[in-house]
């Protein structure tokens, strides 16, 4: 998304302003608000940057998934919760871990616009998260695998190899 | 032990002012959000599943599961008023979202008040770790070790590709906030602090008032925390912000230098200016006492001032908020009786403190 102002950075900063239940939303780039004195703390009549995150969940990305598939869109529904996609983008909260599965495609763009990234890379639960803990450290070892044979070292690889049909038989056992 | 004193007593362990960095650094904060799979999050949850999921996870603490992390204590909201409430939220010990959200929420509070584990708050479980000074790589290895002893007996709803799942998609994948209280002063007057944070929001980090999101930075406190929880490893996320707040902390106090070699006259006229209000005015609102503590407070800190403890000052930084204020006088106040009052126990607290030569 284009800088609202200057109209050639990207915007980096998204504010959402409430004026008397009214909301107004600005996406607009580093320089410019620096300029206007807003945006940044310590500075009279700015935003403050506690809006950012608000601002930051305006879902639509831009050109509006909604206004593509006309009416289908409505009918997306959590048949766990009963949320509809359209409440979850007027409220920003899913009613339970189900919506992640259901509103699953369109989920990518916000996560993406919200976090830079759209797949966890972090901790795993320990006690039933055995085997994508598995599933991580054979992706890890193929990566070597291939290092390995680049580098022509073929008998690590051999056993890099092994390691990784071991560890897929436990996963095909659990 | 009982939830009286956690109303009654001001002092937690992060306001005694003795932690690493604590010149700067107020407070390290780590916050872990899970949540129960099948279950509702809290903003849907009829009051019969919000409260199934309280048994459950009440139920962690009472096994004596948490024992080796310190004595615990259930707190349900609906037993506390409005006002010992706020006082929790004053503390930092709960969230103002689940100050308001009393039908089924609880907390299970340590008894030195390092660690507050949430429930039904956003999400079912928010185990909340907070150290003094500058630890943030401590709270987390012990929010770690507490999500852990909570995984072992329930399961989380987690994703291979999402991670955690969380009620707001801006806490999912690790489910972790990890902030730092930081008192800047220096960077303040010396004019550098808009350039600093604005460097800080654009390394993926999010600059905040003392009370969180809808309130302003009060006292030259600022909270900087991660604002990305998905794609990131907890490591890198904690890394990250001890990386950047390490940078701040030795910013600050290269801004103090200056303002002692530069302008000391000009400084110590404020700081006793300050402390001359503090100690002698009839009137205070929060706004004024938050900005004359702050400049007491770098008095003390730059060994101007040798005769109060930073401790006093963190403590009244707490005590002058409203909810605390009605608590300690037992009486509900106007706004104005607030100011009155507030101006006494400020008065009362800095007159004791040189009398005893400090603590
Ligand atoms: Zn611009
Ligand atoms: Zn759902």
């Amino acid at each position: 998304m284009l800088c609202q102002e200057c109209e050639k950075k990207p915007a980096t900063l998204h504010f959402t302003k409430i004026v008397n239940g009214e909301k107004t939303e600005f996406h607009i780039c580093e320089s410019c608000a620096r300029e206007r004195g807003e945006g940044i703390p310590g500075t009279s009549n700015g935003f403050s940057i506690h809006s950012l995150l608000s601002g930051l969940m305006d879902f639509e990305p831009a050109g509006g998934v909604n206004t593509i598939g006309a009416k289908p869109q409505q009918q997306l529904r959590c048949d766990n919760c009963g949320l509809t996609y359209t409440q979850f983008s007027k409220m920003g909260r899913f009613g339970c871990s189900n919506c992640y599965t259901q509103f699953g495609s369109k989920l990518d763009p916000i996560l993406k616009r919200v976090h830079g990234n759209t797949t966890h890379v972090g901790k795993i639960p320990k006690r039933t998260g055995v085997q994508i803990q598995i599933k991580r450290e054979i992706e890890e070892l193929r990566r070597e695998l291939h290092q390995r044979i680049e580098q022509e070292e073929f008998e690590n690889a051999a056993q890099i190899r092994d390691r990784i049909r071991e560890l897929e038989r436990n996963i095909a056992d659990v | 032990m009982s939830k009286r004193s956690y109303v009654e007593e001001a002092l937690s362990d992060w306001m005694r002012g003795n932690g690493p960095d604590s010149d700067v650094v107020i407070s390290s904060r780590i916050r872990i959000a899970r949540n129960l799979s099948g279950h509702p999050f809290p903003l849907l949850a009829t009051t019969q599943q919000a409260n199934d999921v309280m048994e459950q996870l009440t139920s962690v603490a009472e096994s004596g599961k948490l024992n080796e992390h310190g004595q615990f204590e259930t707190i349900k909201l609906s037993q506390l008023s409005e006002l010992e409430r706020r006082v929790l939220v004053e503390k930092h010990l709960i969230s103002p979202n689940l100050a308001n959200e009393s039908r089924s929420g609880a907390v299970m509070l340590s008894e030195n008040e390092a660690v507050s584990i949430m429930v039904n708050e956003e999400d079912h479980l928010r185990i909340q770790c907070l150290y003094p000074g500058f630890q943030v790589k401590e709270a987390w290895g012990l929010a770690n070790r507490i999500d852990d002893i909570f995984e072992e007996v329930t399961d989380y709803a987690f994703d291979e590709r999402r991670g955690y799942l969380t009620s707001c998609p801006t806490n999912v994948g690790t489910g972790i906030r990890s902030s730092v209280m930081m008192h800047l002063p220096g960077l303040v007057l010396t004019q550098q602090i808009n350039r600093i944070l604005s460097a800080v929001t654009q390394v993926g980090l999010a600059v905040r008032g003392i009370y969180g999101e809808g309130s302003e930075a009060l006292g030259n406190l600022f909270q900087i925390s991660n604002q990305i929880t998905l794609g990131q490893s907890e490591g890198e996320i904690i890394e990250n912000l001890h990386g950047v707040a390490r940078q701040i902390i030795e910013h600050e106090r290269a801004a103090r230098q200056r303002l002692l070699d530069e302008s000391r006259v000009r400084l110590e006229d404020r700081v006793f200016r300050s402390y001359g209000i503090l100690s002698n005015a009839m009137i205070m609102d929060t706004k004024e006492a938050s900005q004359r503590l702050s400049d007491v407070r770098l008095g003390i800190d730059l060994g101007l001032i040798r005769d109060v403890s930073p401790q006093v000052m963190n403590e009244m930084m707490v005590l002058t908020q409203p909810g605390f204020l009605q608590q300690v006088f037992r009486e509900k106040m106007t706004p104005e009786q607030r100011d009155i009052r507030r101006a006494e126990l400020i008065r009362n607290q800095l007159q004791r403190k040189t009398d005893h030569g400090g603590v």
